[in-house]
């Protein structure tokens, strides 16, 4: 026997009280690991945001066009490095409820701004540039579609209509993009611009949005505040962020995650304070007779403590991480079916400390007092002596 | 070198309580010399500072004055984590009431004692099966304390107070929730402890026929003793 035995069978001497106590912390981490790995879905762009990558939009907002004449004069200024442009296509695939995350790209410069995130072998990027009917796609859309190189697809747009009159557009795979990362989103069907802009029947030569890469993050605000004057006065003024804060301007649209998710762990974690609190102090208060003789045997003050707070942190341990495991569990369930609003929702080793990190701190704050208060008590006192 | 140097010497020692405006003196000014190998019993009626005496030579409450020595080691100046080291390593407590952790076998509530000691797992196991096997429980070592009688659990208190092979045992009425035959049985064992162990031990209890069991017997009245010699 040591301490941690003492500290498990104090734990389990109400077995019933201790199971209800573990069972409310496992659905508050259980909740916690479901909307981290929401919240990390909805902000990984942000995450995966490179420093030195801006975006230039409409000034009114992101779904307005811009003239395409912008991407060459947006070349042209001094500390851009590369530039390419995408244009929203509304894409869905057979079905409107099969909704595919679609854009139409800029073929020669798209994969040198995005060379950090996305991999497509050279003979493949190759074919994609050449053949103007062709796209390449991510290889978890692939994936779920089982479509390979060659097959022909035939995609169409909730938003645009061919001069023809149709909506499909029919599309053959020259390539598969790889993330290089595991949190890289490879969710996506990209086309050529100028099989989209020529047969398309409005809208024509203008573009969605502009991703460039400066020489240097320094130069991020020199740059956008070049570009955006370059385009003031004129009817399509532009606005240039970071990738990242655009990124977290696009999750906003959404609401706000990250207050949403405090709001409901905080709600669930002050609750449960408050019993797993409330039970360790009347836990505790019944031992006090108990505790008085330990400390009679020699039991120091300070080891009293610390077996209190072992209690109530191993008691957090037991309950947090089933309910993690049980989030990581869903997350795994819900993925393919919420693949194209939070392609990379998942419990990640990221939140998976954060919850470790979390339970540690629960368990010292519910057991922190009942620790001191068993810590000062007098022995006599303790055993109604004196 | 027994009158010289006893296991426990209180010299001048005053305690006081509190209650309320009102200051209650318990001891004034104790004087006591217990000799190595002794067994006291110590009467008196009930608030004449029979609980008080075993706290203070326990070092689990402290003297307003005087000093208080056992084994020849001052402990009226040590500090509380000071006290709970000495404890462990010199005083056995047994109680009225057992004070058993339920939810531990009994051969874990006797090697409760050893967690503060530096002893390996196995030297600790034949520590408390030596320790059960003196009160004669060696073959209940995997019971709990609900699955005892009220004399077994004793028993293991006992063996709980001896594991440590601690100088001085202190016992606070151990037969006062005992019937007959076991608190026979249980003062049989605190002899034998005496006797054959050379424990020293203090008895505080209310029953005459537990004080015959004693060596001595010290009636405690307003915070002095009268001595009375028994025959053995």
């Amino acid at each position: 026997m040591n301490d941690f035995d003492l500290v498990r069978k104090n734990l389990f001497r109400r077995k019933l009280r201790a199971s209800l106590m573990i069972v409310s912390i496992l659905i508050a981490f259980m909740i916690f690991g479901v909307l981290a790995g929401f919240y990390r879905a909805f902000t990984a762009g942000e995450d995966a945001a490179a420093a030195d990558r801006m975006i230039t939009v409409n000034k009114i907002n992101f779904t307005q066009p811009m003239p395409i004449a912008y991407f060459n004069r947006v070349r042209a200024v001094e500390g851009v490095r590369q530039v390419t442009f995408a244009n929203w296509f509304g894409g869905y695939y057979q079905d409107p409820k099969n909704f595919i995350m679609a854009l139409a790209i800029e073929p020669n410069t798209y994969f040198d701004v995005y060379r950090s995130e996305f991999e497509v072998p050279p003979d493949q990027l190759q074919a994609f540039t050449r053949d103007r009917g062709s796209a390449v796609v991510g290889e978890s859309l692939a994936q779920k579609w089982g479509w390979k190189i060659g097959d022909r697809i035939p995609l169409n747009s909730n938003i645009f209509s061919q001069k023809s009159g149709g909506h499909t557009w029919d599309l053959t795979i020259a390539g598969i993009v790889k993330g290089k990362a595991e949190h890289v989103d490879t969710n996506f069907l990209l086309f050529q611009y100028p099989y989209f802009d020529e047969t398309r029947s409005f809208g024509k030569d203008t573009i969605g949005w502009m991703i460039l890469q400066t020489t240097s993050p320094e130069n991020n605000d020199r740059v956008a505040k070049a570009i955006d004057a370059m385009f003031a006065n004129s009817t399509a003024e532009t606005s240039t962020d970071t990738e990242k804060a655009f990124g977290k301007a696009f999750a906003a649209q959404f609401g706000n995650i990250a207050l949403i998710v405090l709001l409901v762990v905080g709600a669930a974690f002050v609750t449960i304070l408050m019993i797993v609190g409330n039970t360790m102090a009347l836990s505790i208060r019944e031992r006090t007779r108990e505790i008085g003789v330990l400390k009679t045997l020699g039991f120091s003050g300070p080891r009293i403590l610390t077996m209190v707070l072992g209690e109530s942190v191993l008691l957090a341990l037991l309950g947090g991480i089933p309910g993690l495991a049980i989030a990581a569990l869903i997350a795994m369930a819900l993925r393919t079916s919420l693949s194209n609003i939070a392609p990379t929702f998942a419990v990640s080793p990221t939140i998976a400390l954060q919850g470790l990190a979390l339970m540690v701190a629960l368990g010292l704050i519910t057991g922190i007092i009942p620790a001191l208060n068993a810590m000062r008590l007098k022995i006599a006192t303790a055993l109604g002596r004196g | 070198m027994t009158a010289e140097h006893p296991m426990v010497r209180l010299t001048g020692v005053a305690k006081r309580f509190t209650k309320g405006k009102e200051t209650i003196s318990i001891f004034d000014h104790l004087d006591l010399a217990i000799p190595r190998g002794d067994f006291i019993a110590v009467m008196g009626p009930s608030g004449s500072g029979k609980t008080t005496l075993l706290n203070l030579l326990g070092g689990i409450d402290r003297a307003d004055a005087g000093e208080i020595s056992v084994a020849d080691h001052r402990i009226d100046g040590l500090s509380e984590g000071e006290l709970a080291a000495w404890r462990a390593a010199n005083i056995g407590f047994i109680f009225q009431f057992y004070n058993l952790m339920p939810m531990l076998t009994a051969a874990q509530n006797v090697e409760l004692p050893l967690l503060l000691t530096k002893l390996r797992s196995k030297e600790r196991a034949e520590r408390v099966q030596t320790a059960l096997s003196v009160v004669g429980l060696a073959d209940r070592t995997k019971h709990r304390p609900r699955e005892m009688s009220g004399g077994q659990q004793q028993r293991v208190a006992i063996a709980r107070a001896i594991v440590s092979d601690p100088n001085l045992l202190l016992c606070d009425e151990p037969t006062g929730d005992l019937d007959r035959q076991s608190a026979d049985e249980i003062l049989s064992i605190l002899q034998l402890l005496n006797g054959e162990l050379g424990k020293t031990i203090v008895m505080v209890t209310h029953d005459p026929a537990a004080a015959n069991y004693a060596k001595r017997v010290l009636h405690l009245d307003k915070g002095r003793f009268v001595e009375r010699e028994l025959a053995a």
